[in-house]
């Protein structure tokens, strides 16, 4: 990722003949000139800064809940009014992005360790581990998603004094890493059977300089659009264990939490469910449309 | 093409007790007791430990324990919920309910994407084609915990439009609107992967010889592209009836059928372990039957599969 600070830092312009650019380089030009581009990163930057300060966004306090208020409509500060509880439902939502993004970033990355290294193993050692490996990845895509899931998160959250929110990353994690792991493999095995592979082994490279100076930098780029794409599939899947119960409970405050609270209460007042709900999907949005656009960004072909 | 078969055979027995090792595993993980887990906070006698052990084999080791799992699998024994029930009986109930709302959503699903992705993918680039991606954008962004309220809420409650909810005996139009709720996690992906496709095959030379033939323009796309272009769809299916089924648990808790997913949705909110195990247990076996027949059915078309 050093190429991309140099480029952003330089401000080359792309016609600056002379001056070599990385495939990173060359992505970042191509993202710059991307609206949609611009319109996802700004989404992630707002969603990130009411994780990291909700109190910037508001200074109610989700747990200040009044049931006199209860279904009240919007007023001063609480501009989408207040839920069943006579809680703050905009207060409750910008609180909300906190458990949901550390879920999903947390998660994201368990399940991008486990898929890099048995990506990364698979395919740069080939026969019977990569046999084996594979295998272990079929068997575990033969379990859809969600069942593993709530069986998983089930046994996990059995303590009773805990918010779930670890439960919850490990399941995301411990489950989520096939994707990243098939897209790494395939990666590595295009990138391994490079001239300049062979030349660096040549020079006397060892296995894990060739995997990780030489291969790795040459392969990540499709696995980290899997990653982008994987913190919004998370964001959502920590919203639907949570809806099932199984997911975060307690003291925690997640979108997918109020869309469970108060769905049944939609028939009287329907903002505490609708508001966490577009949040929610405008972040999942982001999510993919930044992913889309690396992925137009490094894949030449499309050029 | 029979070695195909056989190699796609056993592949499936090796997935089969591969993925039901998995759920064992996911459900045996992490309990210290779990006879006291079964009762509770109430203190426990020796002989109800030892009654507790005959009927559940809590004492055996971690293989003895998935023994007696496949077992029942394959004996069709699926155990009883915690009321009492037999799981398998739930089980014989709410297939047809589900399998009634997953066709409706399997048909719903093929029809608008394989409609729209051919219209989209002969004229690519053009207005319909830009509307229609960034439809499926926003149908992909939309998970089901936020599409199956919203909708009962905006075309159930506020519209009026659809019923808010479907009974046990739900008639066609009762289950139009979960089923369109199910089937659009599905249409994304099949619209986007049918225009591609489409898109592809327009520029095959096939197709140029058929036109140079002299074909009408609709036989062309109709008989020749459209053939070619479904087969990536399919294969897309088998994937799709993993995303359905998991569909179906939030779809059918949101909508109150009472359905596999119903019961599955109750089981986990009422704490019901045995129901949770032995419908996700149905459930992941439905789904790698689906994917065998899917992959014959996909060697069937392509003969390039079977010859890899």
């Amino acid at each position: 990722m050093s190429d991309l600070n140099a480029v952003t830092t330089a401000e080359a312009p792309a016609t600056d003949a002379g001056k070599p650019r990385g495939l990173a380089g060359d992505a970042w030009l191509d993202l710059r000139s991307r609206k949609v581009f611009w319109i996802a990163a700004a989404l992630v930057v707002v969603v990130l800064l009411m994780a990291a300060w909700p109190s910037l966004f508001t200074s109610a306090d989700p747990g200040d809940c009044l049931l006199a208020r209860k279904n009240a409509g919007a007023s001063g500060g609480a501009i989408f009014g207040y839920d069943f509880q006579g809680c703050d439902v905009y207060a409750k939502t910008v609180y909300g992005a906190r458990d949901s993004v550390v879920v999903a970033i947390a998660a994201t990355l368990i399940a991008g360790v486990i898929g890099l290294f048995v990506g990364l193993a698979a395919g740069y050692a080939g026969g019977w581990i990569d046999a084996l490996l594979s295998r272990f990845i079929d068997v575990m895509l033969g379990v859809p998603f969600l069942l593993g899931a709530i069986v998983l998160a089930k046994r996990l959250s059995s303590d009773p004094e805990s918010n779930g929110v670890v439960a919850v990353i490990l399941t995301l994690g411990v489950l989520g890493w096939t994707a990243a792991a098939r897209v790494m493999r395939s990666a590595v095995i295009s990138a391994k059977n490079q001239d300049y592979v062979a030349a660096a082994r040549m020079l006397g490279a060892g296995p894990g300089r060739l995997m990780f100076r030489h291969i790795l930098p040459n392969s990540i780029s499709p696995f980290i659009v899997v990653l982008t794409i994987l913190l919004g599939v998370n964001i959502a899947g920590e919203a639907t264990l949570s809806y099932l119960g199984v997911g975060l409970k307690g003291d925690a405050v997640s979108w997918g939490l109020a869309i469970a609270e108060t769905g049944p209460y939609a028939r009287t007042a329907a903002a505490p469910l609708v508001w966490p709900s577009v949040f929610l999907a405008a972040t999942v949005l982001a999510f993919i449309m930044l992913g889309d656009a690396v992925r137009d960004a490094f894949d030449p072909k499309l050029r | 093409m029979f070695r195909y078969i056989v190699r796609r055979l056993l592949q499936m027995v090796l997935t089969f007790f591969g993925a039901t090792f998995v759920v064992h595993a996911l459900m045996f993980a992490y309990v210290d007791d779990p006879f006291q887990a079964l009762v509770g906070d109430r203190p426990l006698t020796d002989s109800q430990r030892t009654a507790l052990n005959a009927r559940y084999h809590l004492d055996e080791g971690f293989f003895a324990q998935y023994w007696h799992y496949l077992k029942g699998l394959l004996t069709g024994d699926f155990g009883q919920s915690l009321t009492g029930r037999p799981i398998g009986d739930m089980l014989a109930q709410a297939w047809p309910v589900t399998i009634r709302l997953a066709l409706l959503a399997i048909v719903i699903a093929a029809v608008i994407a394989i409609g729209a992705g051919v219209l989209s993918g002969i004229r690519r680039g053009g207005a319909f084609d830009t509307v229609t991606l960034v439809l499926t954008l926003i149908v992909l962004s939309m998970p089901i915990v936020v599409l199956a309220p919203l909708a009962q809420l905006i075309f159930g409650i506020q519209l009026g439009w659809f019923p808010p909810t479907a009974g046990r005996d739900a008639n066609l139009y009762q289950l139009l609107l979960p089923a369109l709720v199910l089937g659009s996690l599905v249409i994304a992906t099949e619209l986007r992967v049918t225009r591609t496709s489409v898109a592809e095959n327009l520029r095959a030379d096939y197709v140029r010889t058929a036109r140079a033939k002299g074909l009408a323009p609709r036989r062309v796309i109709g008989v020749h592209v459209l053939r070619n272009s479904l087969i990536p769809v399919i294969t897309l299916i088998g994937v799709d009836i993993g995303v359905l089924m998991s569909g179906a648990i939030v779809t059918e808790g949101v909508f109150n059928i009472p359905g596999v997913g119903f019961n599955l949705f109750r089981g986990v909110r009422t704490e019901d372990g045995p129901v949770v195990v032995g419908f996700v247990s149905i459930l992941v076996i439905v789904f790698l039957v689906v994917n065998l027949i899917v992959d014959l059915l996909y060697a069937a078309l392509d003969p390039r599969i079977r010859y890899e």
